[in-house]
This record gives C-alpha cells, structure tokens and sequence, in this order.
C-alpha cells in the first residue's frame, strides 16, 4: 500500500493539489509532493492527466464473497411500534433489491412483537426474520448485535441496511466489526453499480461540505446506516404476504446475554415534536435576545405544524434545551421545510440543516450567510415579522 | 481507576472554506483542533479522575503532528499520552482505525472506562468506538448526556435518544461515548500549559504494535472511497426586503405551494 508520484511525468499542472480534500499535496519545484496528511482517498490518482500518480494496494487474499445474495432491512422498533425509519429503509431495499433482482428480508427484534410481520410484509420485504424474547423488550447492544450478526452469518445477505438512529449508530458498528467487513456511516445516497454489481454509498463528510462515494469491494455484506428523512418510505401494500421466520434463540441463549442493562427511561418534555422526525422546524437563534422570545418560534411552529429548533448560541446561552440544537455539535436535520428566525447561518449550523429541500430566512442582517442558502428570505426585524406571518398563516388555514 | 480517552485530531471547520472556482475545500492554513466531541470525553474523564482517583490516558491515531492535540490534552489535566503514528496506518478506515486503537489500548494494559467522542466532526461516522469495544471485548454506552454514577465495578449512565434519554447501567471495563450536553470543558491551567511543553508523548508505530499487516491501514480496511466530489451549491433564492407588511405578504405567496395549502 502506497501512493506515488512518478517524477517524470509530473508536470507540475497542479490539478492533484486542487482536488485534494486533506491539502496533502504540495508543488515543490514544479513536482507534486505527497506528505503526511494523506489519507490515500485517491482523489488525485483520478485527477492527474498525465497518470503520474500511481496508488500501490497490495491484495490479500479475501473471502470468498460469491455465496452471499439479497439484501436486508434492520426493522426498528419502539414499544411494538415500527419506526418510519423501518418504512424508508424497506422502500430503499426493495429498490436495491429489484435492481439485483434478489430478495428483500427484514429483521425486528423485541418481545411480544410478531405482530409486526404482517405490517414488514406489507411494506414490501419478501421474508421476515423476528427475534423475539423478553429479554430484548428494551434496546440494549450486546444481544442486537450479537442476533443481528447471527442472522447474517448464517443467511449471508450481501446488503445490509440500518436506521442511522440512536439504536442503529450504536450497535450496528459492533456487528460491522464482529463479522469484519466494511460500514459507511450515514448514507444520503445508495445505489448499484451496474457493472460490477457493487453498492454504492454516497454520504456527506466534512459536514457536508464534501460527498464521498464509498465501497466496500473485498468483504461481505456491504452495511451502511442510512440517514433519516432522506428515502421514500415504502408503500403499504394490504395484503401483500411475507414468509415468517422466527429464530430460534432457544438453542443459544448467549445471544440475549447483556452486561449493560436498561434501568429507566426519561422523556424529555418536549415544546412540540422531536426535531429529526419533524418535516417542518422553525429554529430561532441569537437574534431573538433572550428565553422569553422563544414563544414567537415555538407559535410560528405551532401554526405551521412543526417543531421548534435552535442555534448553538442559543443552546449556549441556556434559552432551550441542546436537544433542539441543530448544528455540527448538534442535529443533522432534513425537514421539508425549514425557517431560521435570527440565526445569521455560522457555517456549524448550516451543516446541520443546508440538505433542507426549502429554507426560509429571517434576519436582520442583508448580509448574513443565511440568505445564501435560504430559498426565500426576509431582511427586517424578527419581533415584526415572525408574528405577522404566524397570523397571517393562522387566518389562512382557518379559512 | 484508569481510564482512556480516544482522540483525534481535525481540521477546525470555522476555517474552511470553499474555493467558488474548483469548489474543494481550501485547507491551506486551516488550523487544527482536538475533535470539539472529544473536548468533551477528556473533560468527562478529568470529572471521574477527581471523583474516584486514578489515571488518565488519552490516546491516538494519526500523523506525527497529531502530537499538538496529545500535548494540548495534557495541559487540560490528561496524564500520559500516546500516539499511535505509521505511513502503514494511512487510509484507515472506521474498521482499521477501530483495530489500531484497540491493539494499542491493549499494548497500555490496563482500562476500566474508556472515554470517545460522540463522533469525529471531518468524518462524522460514530462507529470506532463500537468498534474498539468488540476488538477489546468490552461492552458499551453510546451517546451518554451523563454519568449518574461510577466506581470500581459498575457505572450508571443516561444515553441520549430521538425521545429524551435511557438509563443503562454496564459492568466495567465498559466504552462510552459523550455528547456535547454532558459538560462543559475547562479551559487549559497554567500548569498544565507548562507540563505539556515538557511532557513525553509516547510514540508506538506499527512495529510497535502486535498488528497483521493485512489488517491496519488501507488494506485492513474494508471500504475504501471511491469518489469524492463537491455536493451541488445551493443558489442563492429571492430575499424580500422593504416594508414588513409587504414582505411577509410576499413571502407567505412564495411558500405557500411549499406548505402545500
């Protein structure tokens, strides 16, 4: 493993240093240098036109990767309820699927939820994998990951796809690293490569500011947690039959063995809804001034049917809890719909809310970063215009 | 008790910029941070340290000027610091990172908590924690607002969910993983800033390390990138500006097709 530039036919043009992300290379005499801060993404070895940087992988020898077919689903679930995390992952699987032509399955976990199959079914998967057990009444790491890898193991999917939630960040990296094969992290974008037939997972990095296409080329399954709110959900075919395997845990009862353990759970009040589910999000941010004038956001919200989001500085200063915080350091989020009142738009939170398909900015300031990615704003004082448009609103859907 | 602390380094993200002509991002001169995640897991760690004693030790993986994030962890108060740095280590992804640490957490002895940031703010994935725990075979508290909790056998924590927070209670040693809520990171101390001039920062290569070839760096990581390009920019939309009562007339035409009423 290494990257190289062959010296001779470097003509120093520059294009490598341009389409480096890490700023790894630089021009030393007319001669592209390499240095420590490369991470070998090979960006450069595609951009040269004089193939002068060449990228040596040494190959080992890999599985053989050949016995594994069809994708599937991890079903999240909640107090017996499916998350729409579940009915979005089914539709983008039964997508993948198709395109190889192979089999959907879904996998749910729990206890006293074998009820949930018919709904798995109906949303398109082929066949259904249930883990039932009263020990799996709560979310708890060790025995999802270890029956999720079971599971694999044993029926070899090639595509493995997981809600990138806070059960699904937190245990499928576990069963990525049990079997040994490769995990993209939050995929906005999935899709097979018709030539080699290979997973492509497209997700943002730096925040966003860069997309990588990423594949996992030598090892099985290729797994990747899916971001929410990002594909379609499936729909509800009534009806549609599914084949239901129950497995058996009865054999090997390790699996549901756990040293953590679930004590309690604690619901956060929430002003309206959970910021990552909502399709609308008014957010409010340093230029509202002080606790107080959250109730201008919070009704703006409440008449529009969404939920109430913050700015970091907002978090910072104590006026609303950080779980409404959008930002680096807090919420990706993609609603449909998202109005930032006050919030001059650090690039921090545009990270956190630039995949929004509308954005709607009020703000003071003609200046502010904000009206650079917002579709339609307002230069003017907030107090003045986020009450007017909740009336007017307010008027209009009552009519 | 001792305790570990993964850090990495990053590019500070209040400094990057897009080039508008090539539309890569401009590292020139980007200054580099410890991981904002990870201020918070080094804080956490001094929290415990000062509750029930022990040692702290942060480790990580990267270039030799990764060095500057490990000297700056011990003016905050850190103990010992290692850095684990190779050319063999380059393109490392979560599974080989994951690895890496583990062996070198594994080469350190002993741990009874081990302290990571939610995750990296340059790649955003989560997943070497989770990953260092199966490596090491140690359980996991992902995502932890705060610990309730901890002695020598046993800690209480609240994990942060889409609906407010779980109680877990794990056996040591166990990993867990911080988010931001959890506290708020001192500033560094004088002493500590004049320690961590002279402080030595332990360097382990591959060599020094019980590590399979095929398995650290590029070849021992399972995804590799095949594309990178610059997500389309968003254009910038209509912006309304005069008289309040006209511009929100104005914008509610605008978004009204949007709302779908």
């Amino acid at each position: 493993m290494s990257i190289q530039v062959i010296e001779e036919k470097c003509v120093g043009c520059g294009a490598c240093v341009r389409v480096c992300p890490f700023g790894a290379i630089e021009m030393v005499e007319k001669i592209a240098v390499i240095n420590d801060k490369c991470t070998l993404c090979g960006a450069c070895v595609d951009a040269c036109k004089f193939d002068a940087i060449v990228m040596r992988i040494k190959h080992f020898e890999r599985k053989d990767i050949s016995a594994y077919k069809g994708v599937f689903v991890f079903c999240e679930q909640k107090d017996g309820k499916l998350q729409t995390i579940s009915y979005e992952m089914l539709g983008e699987g039964r997508k993948l699927a198709d395109q190889l032509g192979v089999e959907l399955a879904g996998i749910v976990m729990g206890s006293n939820i074998k009820a949930l199959a018919t709904e798995i079914g109906e949303r398109g998967a082929d066949k259904i994998y249930i883990a039932d057990a009263p020990e799996l009444k709560y979310f708890l790491d060790e025995p999802y990951a270890k029956i999720m890898a079971k599971v694999i193991e044993e029926h070899k999917p090639e595509i493995v796809l997981t809600g990138a939630t806070s059960i699904g960040r937190a245990f499928i990296p576990r069963v990525a690293a049990m079997l040994d094969t490769g995990l993209t992290a939050d995929c906005t974008g999935l899709d097979i490569c018709e030539e080699t037939k290979m997973l492509l997972q497209t997700r943002p990095a730096f925040g966003g500011n860069i997309m990588a296409t990423i594949l996992c080329q030598h090892y099985r399954p290729q797994m990747a947690t899916v971001r929410h709110k990002v594909m379609k959900e499936a729909p509800l075919q009534k009806g549609r039959k599914a084949e239901i395997v129950n497995i058996d845990l009865t054999k090997n009862k390790k699996v549901l063995t756990s040293r953590t353990k679930f004590i309690d759970a604690v619901l956060e009040e929430m002003h309206t809804v959970n910021i990552a589910e909502a399709d609308i999000i008014v957010s409010g941010g340093r230029g509202l001034g002080g606790p107080e004038n959250f109730k201008l956001i919070e009704e703006l919200a409440q008449a529009l049917g969404g939920a109430v989001g913050a700015s970091r500085a907002a978090v910072d200063s104590d006026w609303i809890p950080y779980s409404h915080q959008v930002g680096q350091t807090g919420k990706t989020v993609c609603p449909k719909v998202y109005v930032a009142c006050g919030i001059s738009g650090a690039i921090q939170h545009l990270i956190g809310m630039q995949s929004a398909d509308t954005i709607i900015a009020i703000n003071k300031d003609p200046n502010a970063p904000i009206f650079k990615v917002a579709n339609y704003g307002i230069v003017g004082d907030l107090f003045d215009i986020v009450p007017r448009l909740t009336k007017m609103l307010r008027k209009e859907i009552a009519v | 008790m001792n305790i570990v602390v993964c850090i990495k380094q990053v590019p500070d993200t209040t400094d990057v910029k897009i080039n508008p002509e090539t539309n890569t991002l401009v590292r020139d001169g980007v200054a580099s941070i410890i991981n904002p995640f990870d201020m918070y897991a080094i804080e956490e760690a001094l929290r415990i340290k000062e509750k029930v004693g022990g040692t702290i030790t942060a480790i990580t993986m990267g270039p030799p000027q990764a060095e500057n994030a490990l000297r700056e962890a011990i003016s905050l108060g850190v103990d010992d610091v290692i850095l684990l740095s190779d050319r063999a280590f380059a393109g490392s992804d979560t599974w080989a990172t994951s690895y890496t640490l583990a062996q070198g957490i594994k080469k350190l002895g002993k741990f009874d908590i081990i302290l990571c940031g939610k995750q990296a703010i340059d790649g955003d994935t989560a997943q070497v924690g989770p990953g260092i725990a199966v490596q090491l075979d140690i359980p996991q508290i992902m995502f932890v607002k705060h610990i309730r909790e901890i002695n020598d056998t046993k800690i209480i924590a609240e994990r942060m969910t889409e609906e407010g927070a779980e109680v877990i209670e794990s056996s040591l040693p166990v990993m867990v993983s911080v988010v931001k809520e959890i506290n708020t990171p001192r500033l560094p101390s004088l002493k500590g800033k004049m320690r961590s001039k002279k402080a030595e920062v332990i360097k382990w290569t591959a060599a020094d390390l019980d590590v399979e070839e095929d398995c650290i760096g590029l070849n021992g990581s399972p995804t590799v990138v095949n594309k990178i390009f610059t997500p389309p920019q968003r254009s910038s939309g209509v912006v309304f500006e005069g008289e309040p009562e006209e511009t929100v007339k104005k914008l509610y035409e605008a978004i009204k097709p949007v709302l779908g009423g």
